[in-house]
């Protein structure tokens, strides 16, 4: 007597551990994004035309097997998919834990969850807020606070020349570190990789690491820029 | 010792509840958590007001009947069941909130009692060996490696008795699923029905109110037998594998 | 049931009871004791495969010997009714046996066989068991570790992955399988995920808080069962071909006990007032190493593994003065071994019985150690102090690490430094329903199995053999001979409103609404602690004549008072615990009172239960083979009417031995 609700064949995907496999799936593609992204942005530190041939190179990487700007459109593509299939799941998964406990605690502690756990889920909201803006920012360019700027490279420099800006960018960061420390273990979990106290401790580990990396590897052209070590 | 007791009282599974406060005096350290409420029981039987209803059987630690959200911890401060909680854990003058494990999955029957039948159903779907009676091989004719059976012992070792669930921000049944998913998955006997076993129960699981996980481990802390949350890395990893038919 | 007087009791037992025409099993075949069991089996009518979804069971009890008989009795295709009070079947009181089970397997090679652990079993109940029985479950005791093993019950294992055993309970060969210290979890999870199983398939209902209040019995046979929904109140009446009660001990007659605290004899004692022989109720074990009562807040009692006993040392200080000093600053010189100086061949593996009596007297003697309880100190020492010197504390701490830790946990009190104190209680009762062979009762179709019969384990069970019982009745026994009766089934259609069902439901509701109604002065609690303040201090470790005479007029008054003075609050109609214990209590009051007419009635020392007026003069227990080798099965002769006891009458049923020859037990 089984009392499950949904016939077999969605089971699969709609089940709570095949939402968080997406999640984790998806996730995972985020890690590797982000990864990426930093290493690229560092690009910033090598002065203009190093970034501004980076970008280039984004564009015209795989031709002429990929027309101009393929990759970035796979990329594209790949990212959005992901971000649709993470936030559905993340959405879903949130609404029947509101469901699970329709009362409350009156008084209830955390006493063995970490902070970047527990605000996964605003975290992650902040997070998309945060890619809407930014996308709108730097890659469409239609919030330009920095004005028109003829490269990639002048775009950037002249946006993190502002505090504020360098502090949204800066909040997010910390954001994507905290969901980032918390997912990467999570992800891990997720995936059935921990079954061990030490493989749970590495996965611990790696979840700090990724974190500490991104955080540092993006925070470093924002804030190089606004202290004038590059201009 | 004297202490504030925040009750919460409900007369039945649709009656609105709340907390009531209770003051108890002379209570002695050596006590345990159950034996305090017994007390206070008696009190209010003989002024003529109806006892809190609250669960224990065995109070040994053992059977998982016993369960209470004690200021905000499933089962108290301390890493064992409420009845094995004793209240020298506790300081003269404290005032202690205690309530009902609350998921919709485990409606509330009264004041502390709670219906957990949502773990039988999860074990109905899967949580065992089909073998019928008499129709077992010697027991010599399996032999289980001592790491596999040492980890299947771990987390055989569940009571059943909620706290993971009532203490998961989720209110998840994961770690308990787990550890019956664990438990079976890593013995021979257990493989043949091994894709089966977690697919059905994870269903039976979703389909009975439980959240679901997202690894914030509150419930391995709050067990009571110390599950690890590796057990529920397992049960992930076995339903991806069923899934994807790699069994 | 004929009551003739075949003769008049001596003293002053005619004014308790009376003696009835004597009971024999019927069902044990002839011949060999090795071949009976087969040719029971055999002989054992068959039923129809298609037949068998027509014939419905009723079990009360989901505890190994009801768990297993559920799912066991369910995948043959019976309907099976199953039943518990707690909120899942997982929770039976099986769950907290922590040793082990035994199993005749000789694994081990040493030298261990069936024959064996039947004589080891009939010898350590101090031949006062039924060796047809007790051969039985001997045999097919290997049948059960396989079974649970394919089960996935997680037995200890050795490195090579084969299956580890130990020596328990002071026997000679290592035939015991565990678990850890949570044998009975592993168990009872064994058999209650094989009756989930059958839930799930639809062949076993399961009722979970419901409590049997009343049996029905119709034509002679016994026919359903009364329950209370304990959520709702609701009585049910519940219809079936044949009912079989599995719902375990009844040692909370002592309230305090080592038992969980919703054991209870209320089932048993129903049917005992139907018709049911009740068999040796005053046999119960006392268990030595338990952790002492702090106070009188105590709710029960825990038990710590035996096992203990293979490395700690028993000591009480010498002089009364030293009774209150810090153990450790008591000198060797000024501390009384006293199991080691009387038992010296023994020492302190004598048989839990002697363990737990001279515990007793150390206290008495004003000895003892520990919190005052009342008038005297009730503790004894268990000291690993020597142990720890020799083996070093990682390995005493690798060996007994988790019932440390659950002493330091209840007593606050750290093991590894200061000595334990440990003081005996109450742990199984070896007295039951009786039953036949085929574990059937004196009323047809209605069948008793595990703790709650009396058939396996005499005067005093030995280690490890309780749990065996229960899952060798629920798998291999009772499928095998209920079949038997069911063959000739399924029984006339009973209507709901027939006489007989319609005079048990209303038993039960007048007895829940006078319950209510007396609002008297006194909480049940009070009642049954006085009750078993009562059992301990005269129908406890030592009996005598006089003091069970004044145990049972002083439970008469009790029993009076209850039924005046009790106050239950609440309703009828919803979860109500009070009325619940109500319950219970009610009807240890009268089980109570059995007992002690029962331990009155037999002048001998025998087993557990130490008889002052039977003694040898070193002052060890004396039986006496030629006037009580035989079971006392009691029936019930009072009226309807609550706590109306009469005075019961006795059945004798003769012990026959011819594979076993009587001995003394001899422990010097
Ligand atoms: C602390 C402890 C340790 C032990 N250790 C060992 C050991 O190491 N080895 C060993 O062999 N034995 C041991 N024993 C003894 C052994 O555990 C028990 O004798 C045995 O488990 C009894 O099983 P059972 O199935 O007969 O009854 P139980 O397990 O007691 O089950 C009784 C069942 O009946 C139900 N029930 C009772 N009354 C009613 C009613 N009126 N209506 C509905 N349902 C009812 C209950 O809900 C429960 O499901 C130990 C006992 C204790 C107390
Ligand atoms: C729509 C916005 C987002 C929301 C609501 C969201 C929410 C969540 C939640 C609830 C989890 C599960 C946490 C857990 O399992 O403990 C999660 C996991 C994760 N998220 Fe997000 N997230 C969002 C966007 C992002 C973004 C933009 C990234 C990366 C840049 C990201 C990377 C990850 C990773 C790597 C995981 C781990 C996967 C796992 O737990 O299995 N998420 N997210
Ligand atoms: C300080 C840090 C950051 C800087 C300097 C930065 C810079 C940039 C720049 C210059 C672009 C445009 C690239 C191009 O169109 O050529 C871009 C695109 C993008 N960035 Fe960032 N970024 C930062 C942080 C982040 C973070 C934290 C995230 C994700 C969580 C992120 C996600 C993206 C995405 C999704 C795009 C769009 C890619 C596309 O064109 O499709 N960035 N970023
Ligand atoms: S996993 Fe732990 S907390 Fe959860 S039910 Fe089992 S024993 Fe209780
Ligand atoms: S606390 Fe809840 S979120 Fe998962 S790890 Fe435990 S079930
Ligand atoms: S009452 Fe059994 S675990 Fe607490």
């Amino acid at each position: 007597m089984a009392t499950s609700t949904l016939p077999a064949s969605q089971q699969a995907v709609r089940s709570s551990i095949g939402l968080k496999l997406l999640m984790a799936g998806s996730g995972l593609i985020f890690v590797g994004y982000v990864l990426l992204h930093a290493y690229g942005n560092l690009m910033v530190l090598g002065g203009a035309d190093t970034f501004n041939n980076y970008a280039h190179h984004l564009r015209t990487f795989g031709q002429p097997m990929l027309p101009y700007g393929g990759l970035l459109w796979i990329v594209r593509v790949v990212l959005l998919a992901s971000l649709v299939l993470h936030a559905y799941s993340a959405f879903t998964l949130w609404g029947r834990a509101n469901g699970a406990r329709s009362t409350k605690y009156a008084v209830k502690k955390n006493v063995a969850a970490s902070l970047s756990s527990r605000t996964m889920r605003f975290g992650g909201v902040a997070l998309l807020l945060f890619v809407i803006f930014h996308i709108l920012h730097l890659t469409t360019h239609t919030i330009t606070p920095q004005g028109k700027q003829p490269t990639p490279y002048d775009n950037v420099v002249n946006s993190f020349d502002k505090w504020w800006l360098v502090l949204i960018y800066a909040l997010a960061v910390i954001a994507l570190a905290f969901h980032l420390t918390h997912g990467v273990w999570s992800a891990s979990q997720t995936l059935g990789l921990t079954n061990t106290a030490t493989s749970r401790a590495r996965a611990k580990i790696a979840g700090h690491f990724v974190g500490a990396l991104v955080a540092t590897a993006f925070l470093i052209p924002p804030l190089a820029i606004l202290f004038g070590i590059v201009d | 010792m004297n202490l504030t007791l925040k009750i919460w009282r409900q007369d039945g599974p649709k009656a609105r509840g709340e907390l009531v406060t209770y003051q108890v005096a002379d209570i002695s350290p050596d006590m345990s958590f159950l034996e305090m409420l017994d007390v206070l029981n008696e009190r209010l039987n003989a002024e003529g007001k109806e006892p809190v209803a609250f669960d224990s059987d065995c109070r040994e630690g053992i059977c998982g009947m016993c369960g209470l959200m004690i200021s905000g911890e499933a089962h108290g401060p301390e890493k064992t069941t409420t009845c094995q909680l004793h209240m020298r854990s506790f300081k003269d003058g404290e005032t202690i909130t205690i309530e009902p494990w609350r998921a919709d999955a485990f409606p509330i029957i009264r004041d502390l009692v709670v219906d957990r039948s949502a773990f039988d159903r999860i074990i109905q779907a899967g949580g065992f060996i089909s073998v019928n009676t008499g129709s077992a091989p010697d027991a010599e004719a399996i032999l289980v490696p001592k790491p596999n059976a040492d980890r299947a012992f771990v987390a055989a070792e569940c009571i059943g008795c909620g706290a993971c669930v009532a203490a998961c921000p989720n209110a998840s049944g994961m770690l308990f699923m787990g550890a019956k998913v664990t438990h079976l998955g890593e013995l021979p006997q257990g493989q043949p029905e091994r894709a089966m076993r977690v697919q059905a129960m994870v269903a039976t699981h979703d389909g009975a109110g439980f959240g679901g996980c997202t690894n914030i481990g509150e419930c391995s802390h709050a067990c009571p037998k110390g599950i690890p949350l590796d057990v529920i890395s397992t049960l992930n990893a076995d339903l991806r594998k069923a899934k994807s038919g790699r069994f | 049931m004929t009551d003739t007087m075949l003769s008049t009791p001596d003293g002053v037992g005619a004014d308790y009871y009376r003696i009835g025409a004597p009971v024999a099993d019927t069902q044990a075949p002839a011949g060999p004791i090795a071949g009976k069991w087969t040719q029971r089996k055999f002989d054992a009518s068959l039923v129809n495969p298609a037949n068998r979804r027509k014939l419905s069971v009723i079990i009360v009890g989901t505890g190994l010997a009801g768990a297993s008989a559920g799912a066991t009795l369910g995948e043959a295709g019976y309907h099976v009714k199953s039943f518990c009070f707690q909120d899942t079947p997982r929770r039976a009181h099986s769950i907290a046996a922590q040793g082990g089970i035994n199993a005749a397997k000789n694994y081990k090679e040493d030298g261990d066989s069936i024959y064996r652990l039947f004589y080891d079993t009939v010898k350590g109940g101090d031949y006062r068991s039924r060796e047809t029985n007790v051969y039985r479950l001997a045999e097919v005791s290997a049948n059960i570790i396989d079974q649970c093993v394919a089960q996935g019950v997680p037995f200890a294992r050795e490195y090579g992955g084969l299956l580890d055993n130990r020596s328990f309970g002071g026997v000679q060969v290592s035939r015991t399988f565990y678990a850890r210290g949570q044998t009975g979890q592993q168990l009872l999870i064994g058999a209650y995920q094989a009756l989930e199983r059958q839930i799930a398939a639809g062949t076993v209902e399961m009722f979970t808080r419901h409590e049997m209040l009343e049996l029905i019995v119709e034509d002679g046979r016994a026919r359903g069962i009364i329950a209370r929904d304990l959520v709702t109140g609701e009585i049910e009446t519940h219809l079936a071909d044949a009912v079989v009660l599995a719902s375990g001990g009844y040692g909370n007659v002592f309230f305090l006990s080592t038992n969980a605290m919703g054991s209870n004899v209320t089932a048993n004692w129903r049917a005992h007032r139907k018709g049911a022989y009740f068999a040796n109720p005053c046999y119960t074990q006392i268990h030595p190493t338990c952790i002492p009562v702090s106070g009188d807040h105590q709710s029960k009692l825990t038990l710590m593994s035996e096992s203990l006993r293979n490395d700690g040392r028993i000591w009480v200080p010498k002089r009364k003065e030293d009774c209150e000093k810090d153990p450790r600053q008591i000198p060797e010189e000024d501390r009384d071994y006293y199991l080691e100086r009387i038992y010296p061949a023994f020492g302190n593996l004598v048989p839990r019985d002697i363990a737990s009596r001279q515990a007793k007297y150390m206290c008495d003697d004003g000895r003892g150690v520990g919190p005052m309880v009342g008038d005297f100190r009730r503790g004894v020492y268990l000291d690993f102090a020597d142990a720890i010197a020799r083996l070093g504390r990682p390995a005493v701490e690798a060996k007994y690490g988790n019932l440390f830790d659950m002493y330091a946990r209840i007593t606050g009190e750290n093991p590894y430094e200061t000595p334990m104190r440990i003081y005996p209680a109450v742990h199984y009762t070896m007295g039951g329903l009786w039953v036949d062979y085929d574990l059937s009762s004196n009323i047809p179709g209605l069948f008793v199995t595990g703790e709650a019969n009396f058939s396996d384990h005499g005067a005093n069970r030995l280690g490890a053999s309780a749990l065996m019982q229960g899952l060798a009745d629920g798998y291999f026994v009772l499928p095998n001979t209920i079949r038997n009766y069911l063959a000739k089934g399924p029984y006339p259609k009973l209507d709901a409103d027939s006489p007989a069902v319609a005079e048990a439901r209303a038993n039960v509701e007048e007895r829940t609404q006078r319950l209510l109604a007396i609002n008297g002065q006194r909480s049940v609690d009070s009642f049954h602690k006085e009750l078993g303040h009562i059992m301990w201090e005269y129908c406890g470790m030592e009996r005598t004549e006089t003091g069970l005479m004044k145990a049972i007029d002083l439970i008469r008054s009790l029993r009076a008072e209850f039924w005046r003075n009790v106050r239950v609050l609440g309703s009828a109609d919803t979860l109500n615990q009070s009325l619940e214990k109500a319950g219970r209590v009610a009807d240890f009051l009268e089980l109570g009172e059995l007992m002690c007419i029962d331990a009155l009635h037999r002048r001998e020392s025998c087993g557990g239960h130490f008889r002052a007026e039977s003694q040898t003069e070193d002052g060890e227990a004396l039986r006496h083979d030629d006037q009580f080798l035989y079971v006392a099965a009691w029936e019930y002769a009072g009226g309807s009417g609550e706590g109306e006891m009469g005075n019961p009458v006795l059945h004798k049923e003769d012990l026959v031995y011819e594979a076993i020859e009587l001995k003394q037990r001899s422990y010097k």
